[in-house]
């Protein structure tokens, strides 16, 4: 099979998501356009716990999978046996909360006679930067950063992926969450330290950038945090003042000028002509304004998904799943919950 | 009437085929179990399509899918249900909630002696009940719940009975159990002392006639406890 989109662009592939806390499902035909995008997220309940609970998020899937999967495909006007493949996230993510997805998607295959494919919950991020951008082909390179993961990857071909970097320790998302939590803004940290960073001075305090020796393209996000937290121990035992939005705008400044500098970094040396962000952090406000002005100084075209595509999803993992099914990838009854599977790993997946 | 009996509630991954017919005799046509290295997502499924294979079962010839519903380790019911939740969702039929325990029991349907199955459920409890099968009828006398095993014997104990015991909570309680029991009681043996999908389908058969199904939707596990960040977190949010 061929991936070029004319001679597929009738192909449906509903995509499953249940990695996290957001229960999702996806109608998608011919590899990119969405024919509905349903999200159950489960957010209100986790942020009384200052964090997604796996346990909690395991119990929200398996009550809401059916509900959430049969309206994606109502939306969608889609029967289950019009389907030409099933995709679903089996890792990386909360072992609980992927097994509720995976088994179910494996059953529904099963029980209609759909071939069902694993797809890789990074990949499925990139992989939205095709609905959004219905142009975009590879090769391009491609910053994920979310709650879980800081990778930079190069994007050579459909379902081919390679690491360029890698965080060392802390996920950019991680450190935004510890952060926020730390100056009193509560969870999910993301966007409330890019609401409160827009009314604070980014050059307020000098926090670190930090290099990594052994790669220069790697990220490290916990010597930033720790300077938060020293920062912020430091004014509190002289009885100074916080400026809360100044903390959030100089810490936002310092991580967004590593993750910017890193990327253009790698891009320039590599010398890719297209670069794309995908995750939750995709959402910053200032983090998507800075790579603009960046990429537009080297002439490389920025590309980004919409905002409800950077979120969890089961839409970015019906495009991967799409593309894989197209490459012949296929996964069998005894597809299992991945964890910890890395960026183009095909633990769940043989081909045909 | 054809039943599909899922049972991932414990070590165990058991599946089974029932068919009812109208002159109301049962049969088990296949029933398959694992009880080995590979996890529940590994083994049941396969499982599942090996005993429909044998038995030329589609999912939609089926009037309904039971599922052993908890109590029992938390991921191992989620696969289960998510199992079940999504064949009676293609094959548009109910899903039977079975009490673990219950169905685990039924392995002893015609004994006369109570039946106390018995799970580990860690942090030095059990998931157990108590059942008598007295001239056909179920008498609960202890209904499945999460309880310390102090409390089980001493109501046993109490109650003066005859006792079988089965579960994988006896392999972990032997000799407490040794210790505490003061009437008589057996150990079942190896062949009958797990969970077992045919034991779960032909109570489920029995609910299926007097008309306890669930809409597939609906359906989540019980699991007889609240997660440990809700049991902590109620102490530090005051959520009790």
């Amino acid at each position: 099979m061929s991936t070029n989109l004319s001679e597929n662009k009738d192909l449906l592939v509903l995509g499953i998501e249940s990695s996290c806390d957001e229960t999702a499902a996806s109608v998608i035909r011919g590899c990119r356009t969405v024919l509905s995008n349903v999200i159950y997220s489960q957010i209100d309940i986790h942020t009384v716990y200052g964090g997604v609970v796996p346990e909690i998020a395991s119990r929200g899937h398996i009550e809401k999978i059916n509900l959430v999967v049969k309206r994606a495909l109502s939306e969608a006007g889609v029967g289950l046996k019009d389907l030409d493949a099933i995709a679903v996230t089996y890792g990386p993510g909360l072992v609980g909360a992927l097994l509720v997805g995976v088994a179910h998607a494996k059953a529904l295959g099963w029980a209609a006679g759909v071939p069902v494919v694993g797809v890789n919950h990074i990949e499925g991020h990139i992989c939205a930067n095709f609905i959004t951008n219905p142009g975009l082909e590879p090769p391009f390179m491609c910053l994920v950063a979310s709650g879980g993961h800081s990778h930079l990857v190069n994007v050579s071909g459909y379902g081919e992926y390679e690491i360029i970097a890698r965080t060392r320790d802390d996920a950019a998302g991680e450190a935004f969450d510890k952060v926020a939590r730390a100056i009193g803004l509560g969870y999910p940290g993301g966007p409330k330290i890019d609401k409160a960073a827009r009314e604070g001075d980014p050059d307020a305090i000098a926090f670190p950038r930090a290099k990594v020796r052994e790669n220069e393209y790697d990220f490290s996000f916990s010597g930033l945090k720790s300077a938060v937290l020293n920062y912020l121990n430091s004014c509190n035992m002289k009885g100074e003042k916080i400026n809360t939005a100044d903390v959030a705008a100089s810490f936002q400044k310092a991580a967004v000028d590593t993750l910017v500098g890193h990327s253009m970094q790698a891009a320039t040396d590599r010398g890719v002509t297209k670069f794309a962000i995908a995750g939750g952090v995709a959402s910053n406000s200032s983090l998507r304004k800075a790579f603009e002005e960046e990429c537009d100084k080297r002439g490389i075209e920025f590309l980004r998904p919409e905002p409800i595509y950077c979120t969890d999803n089961g839409a970015m993992i019906g495009v991967a799943g799409s593309y894989d099914y197209l490459l012949g990838y296929r996964s069998g009854l005894d597809l299992n919950a991945v964890p910890n599977l890395s960026i183009g790993e095909r633990k769940g997946v043989f081909k045909v | 009437m054809k039943i599909l009996a899922l049972d991932s509630s414990g070590l165990v991954a058991s599946c089974a085929v029932l068919e009812k017919k109208e002159n109301g005799e049962e049969k088990i046509l296949a029933l398959c179990s694992t009880d080995f290295k590979k996890t529940h997502s590994q083994t049941l499924l396969p499982m599942i399509d090996h005993i429909c294979e044998q038995t030329d079962s589609k999912a939609e010839d089926f009037d309904a899918v039971a599922v052993a519903a908890g109590p029992g380790s938390f991921t191992g019911l989620r696969i289960g249900s998510a199992t079940a939740k999504a064949i009676a969702m293609a094959a548009g039929i109910p899903i039977i909630e079975v009490p673990t325990l219950l169905g685990l029991a039924y392995n002893f349907r015609c004994e006369k002696r109570l039946v106390c199955p018995m799970m580990d459920a860690r942090r030095n409890q059990v998931y157990s009940a108590l059942y008598g099968f007295e001239e056909g009828k179920t008498v609960i006398y202890k209904d499945q719940s999460a309880l310390a095993l102090d409390e089980m014997t001493e109501f046993i104990n109490s109650l003066g009975n005859e006792v079988v015991f089965l579960g994988d909570g006896v392999d972990a309680y032997k000799d407490e159990i040794a210790g505490r029991v003061k009437v008589p009681y057996v150990l079942a043996p190896a062949h009958l002392n797990r969970q077992n999908a045919a034991s779960v389908a032909v109570l489920a058969s029995e609910m299926y006639e007097e008309g306890r199904t669930v809409n597939a939707d609906d359906h989540s596990p019980e699991y007889l406890r609240v997660s440990q960040a809700e049991r902590e977190g109620a102490k530090d949010f005051n959520l009790t």
